[in-house]
């Protein structure tokens, strides 16, 4: 892995995302070493993302390294014009690893084939967010302590979310069964589907988000966004049918979790948030270790 | 001469694009650039094809394309064939072929992807050729037969 980009989750095999979750469990026992002394790492945010700019340099910080950046291209070069493989040739002088994330889908690929120095992709548009995916894996691997044939629930927007795309495209190593559920609107892609045909996994699709909820190890909520729908009216009537109650979770296993990749707003109600089965806070968390983990590896020091 | 001869009539040297489907048969002119040549050209559409329902064909006269240039047309006119023309006589006939990557000549569809705002050639693995798919190399969107749109 060292000196290599992570721009999209297929960049790594499976080996990798196996490698990168023990190392992450690594870190999660031991947080703040001092192993990244001397290193600089860029954090590029061309759109503002609190969470994962602070995740992100949470991770560096507490290994000993160095961050240089900015969290909002207003103030850079790239409000002058400049374009953004100059930008990145650029820091590539100045750092031994970039992180970027931009609001331009395809730019974490491009800074990847320009810059002398690795990339990792923080999102771009609606297309890639690699070290989301791998936190949301560690986060099934430590709550179930396998990632193999487990049930995996898929809710909420599965058509343009990118983070259960990407999930199903990893996940898919690992022989998991898929459960799809969505209204019409937001369903999943053709492409998705065909996809997991050709591996031969299986995959059941479904409007009703409580029907087979007593199979799931894991349900990964989304969020429902108005803007998605052409139909207001049809917004209005599906908004709350998404929504995780704790009431609908009597009768689940008593190893699943509910992960989500927050914000969120309402479509997991607060009283959920203190049942056994939460576990979104806890994958925020996990989002440190497992981006310490990807930063290490490919800088070579682990 | 009457219109039949008009429509088949022959050149010396050069080259005849036949079996081009009808509706592609501008987006063939300008792929290979022939509305900036200064040379012959002869070109008919909606032919009566069995094959294709209505073709077009184009006769390029003293121009010879490469297999790269070729291949261009593919994305458009899969059904595509070539005969090359000396002293009047088919001396060599070439089918196009669908290439597994391509660089250039299409936009990706998608419009919040990088290839459409700076300056970066597109690139593009063919993941269907029957069914023309393309994924760009950059924000990994499928530009599909319906949606080609040439730079």
């Amino acid at each position: 892995m060292k000196n290599k980009s992570l721009v999209s989750i297929t960049d790594f095999s499976k080996d990798e995302y196996l490698r990168i979750l023990e190392l992450a469990a690594e870190f999660e026992k031991n947080p703040t070493q001092d192993i990244l002394k001397g290193y600089v790492v860029a954090t590029l945010f061309f759109e503002p993302s609190t969470r994962t700019r602070l995740s992100f340099e949470s991770a560096v910080n507490r290994l000993g390294g160095r961050i240089v950046g900015f969290s909002d291209s207003s103030s850079t070069s790239t409000s002058k014009g400049e374009t953004l493989t100059d930008s990145i040739r650029i820091v590539s002088n100045y750092s031994d690893l970039i992180v970027m994330r931009h609001p331009l889908e395809g730019t974490a690929r491009l800074a990847s084939e320009v810059a002398s120095v690795p990339i990792v992709n923080a999102g771009d548009g609606a297309n890639q967010h690699p070290t989301q995916t791998l936190l949301d894996m560690y986060s099934i691997w430590k709550t179930q302590g396998t990632l193999d044939n487990l049930n995996i629930f898929l809710v909420g927007d599965l058509k343009y979310g990118r983070t259960v795309h990407s999930l199903l495209m990893a996940m898919s190593e690992f022989n998991s069964t898929f459960y799809f559920i969505a209204p019409d609107e937001l369903k999943m892609p053709e492409e998705y589907k065909i996809f997991l045909d050709k591996k031969g996994l299986k995959y059941y699709e479904c409007k009703d988000l409580t029907q087979y909820l007593g199979e799931a190890d894991i349900v990964y909520m989304t969020r429902v966004q108005q803007e998605r729908f052409t139909d207001p009216i049809e917004y209005e009537r599906v908004k709350n049918v998404y929504i995780l109650q704790r009431s609908m979770l009597k009768g689940c296993k008593e190893n699943m979790k509910v992960l989500h990749p927050l914000p969120r707003v309402n479509e997991i109600a607060t009283d959920v948030d203190d049942s056994p089965h939460a576990y979104y806070f806890q994958q925020a968390l996990n989002g440190v270790y497992t981006r310490q983990a990807i930063i290490t590896s490919i800088l070579g020091v682990k | 001469m009457n219109d039949k001869q008009l429509s088949v009539s022959a050149i010396k040297e050069g080259t005849v694009i036949d079996h081009i489907p009808s509706d592609s048969l501008f987006k063939v002119i300008s792929i290979l650039g022939l509305n900036k040549l200064d040379t012959l050209i002869t070109f008919g559409n909606s032919f009566e094809s069995k094959k294709l329902g209505k073709k077009g064909i184009i006769k390029v006269s003293n121009v010879f394309f490469s297999t790269e240039e070729i291949n261009k047309i593919a994305l458009v006119a899969p059904t595509a064939k070539l005969n090359i023309i000396r002293n009047f006589e088919v001396v060599e006939k070439v089918k196009v072929e669908i290439p597994d990557k391509v660089q250039g000549i299409i936009k990706c569809v998608n419009p919040k992807c990088i290839t459409n705002h700076q300056a970066v050639t597109t690139k593009f693995t063919v993941i269907e050729k029957d069914n023309l798919k393309l994924k760009c190399h950059y924000c990994e969107k499928i530009t599909g037969k319906d949606n080609l749109d040439m730079i």
